[in-house]
């Protein structure tokens, strides 16, 4: 027999350092190798748990790849129309005041068909988290250009990149949400190394202990990679993504306890 | 001092042959097989024994493929 490496003799439950959160159920997700998504939905599904609040939390899934958010968060879900999930979440929280309420959004999603949705729940301060996967693109329909696209990015729809003389600018949408006075926290982050999705996560962490306090909207993006739709392997898709997405997208925390970071 | 030593399972059925946490893994534990699992997929193994339990690749996995142990001996 080949030889395995393998320890059998610390695999010992008090030995356990890292294991897949009960959060998510055993169901197979179906992002792409190496998406995005699946990191994300894994580090919200582990904040729910060590917040001990999976009875008390409340998802709105999107329209777009994670569609099938549903099938994955073992939490009381509720599919919401295309970029309809802040006024949808908007409703479940108001009825359900205690409730731990998060809509999970991509960048179609949430900055395009939803823009009205997007702006004026963040407006109007609901008490809620929005998880929003920013690839530039849109993913679940083939790849178009999508209001996040980055200047000069090729696109199925905008093949030699996208020309912002006719295609127009691209969206800042968490900067522009930050400036509402219903945004209590908003914060950018990613998810494709081993530091960053330790701040992610406790970014989310923020995110959701924020509704605690009734104070408005936690808003947390997170730029993600499509490797499908930029037809790159996913690591040569985080490469990319940390060459040409980041220095449009920065990360860090753009607003703290309602004030606007710097 | 107590030296501290690693192991990872991996549920090779769940993996989907991304090789984010090859790229993750400080010791270089972790490569592709040239076997495919059920979906085809080169799936993630074990290339030596130098784990160090940092959950690196656990915490970078989209589809929560890893479980880490870490002891001191
Ligand atoms: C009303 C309506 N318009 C258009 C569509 C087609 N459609 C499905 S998903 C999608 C965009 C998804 O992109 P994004 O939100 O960025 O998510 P991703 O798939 O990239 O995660 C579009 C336009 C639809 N399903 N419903
Ligand atoms: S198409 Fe893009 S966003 Fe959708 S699952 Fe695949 S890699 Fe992820
Ligand atoms: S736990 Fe750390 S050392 Fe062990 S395989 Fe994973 S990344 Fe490598
Ligand atoms: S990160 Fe996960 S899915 Fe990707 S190759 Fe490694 S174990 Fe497999």
């Amino acid at each position: 027999m080949a030889e395995t490496f393998d320890r059998p003799e610390i695999r010992t439950p008090e030995n356990l350092v890292y294991s897949k959160t009960n959060v998510l159920t055993d169901n197979i997700m179906h992002y792409c190798p190496g998406c995005g998504h699946g990191t994300t939905h894994r580090l919200l599904a582990e904040v729910i748990e060590e917040m001990g609040i999976q009875s008390e939390t409340i998802g709105i899934a999107p329209v777009g790849c994670s569609v099938l958010a549903y099938n994955y968060f073992d939490v009381d879900m509720q599919e919401a129309a295309h970029g309809r999930a802040p006024a949808v979440a908007t409703a479940v929280k108001r009825l359900f005041p205690n409730k731990f309420v998060f809509t999970y959004q991509g960048d179609g999603d949430l900055a395009a068909i939803g823009t009205a949705e997007t702006i004026h729940a963040c407006n109007r301060g609901e008490n809620m988290t929005i998880i929003f996967v920013n690839n530039g693109i849109y993913g679940m329909t083939g790849g178009q250009m999508a209001p996040t696209t980055l200047p000069g990015m090729p696109t199925s729809t905008s093949p030699y990149g996208r020309e912002v003389a006719t295609m127009g600018n691209p969206l800042k949408i968490t900067e522009l949400i930050a400036q509402l006075p219903g945004t209590y926290y908003v914060t950018r982050q990613s998810v494709h190394t081993p530091a960053n999705v330790r701040k992610a996560k406790k970014a989310i962490r923020q995110a959701m202990e924020n509704q605690k306090l009734n104070r408005g909207l936690s808003f947390v993006e997170v730029v993600s990679n499509c490797n499908s739709g930029w037809k790159l392997s996913p690591v040569k898709a985080n490469k990319w993504m940390e060459d040409n997405m980041f220095p449009f997208y920065p990360l860090g925390d753009i607003k703290v306890n309602g004030e606007l970071v710097k | 001092m107590a030296k501290v030593v690693g192991d990872i399972v991996i549920d090779i059925e769940r993996c989907k042959g991304c090789e984010v946490c090859t790229t993750a893994c400080p010791q270089d534990v972790i490569a592709m097989a040239s076997e495919v699992n059920g979906k085809g997929y080169h799936y993630a193994m074990k290339v030596n024994g130098n784990c160090i339990g940092c959950s690196n690749c656990a915490v970078v996995c989209p589809d929560a493929v890893i479980t880490v142990y870490r002891a001191k001996i």
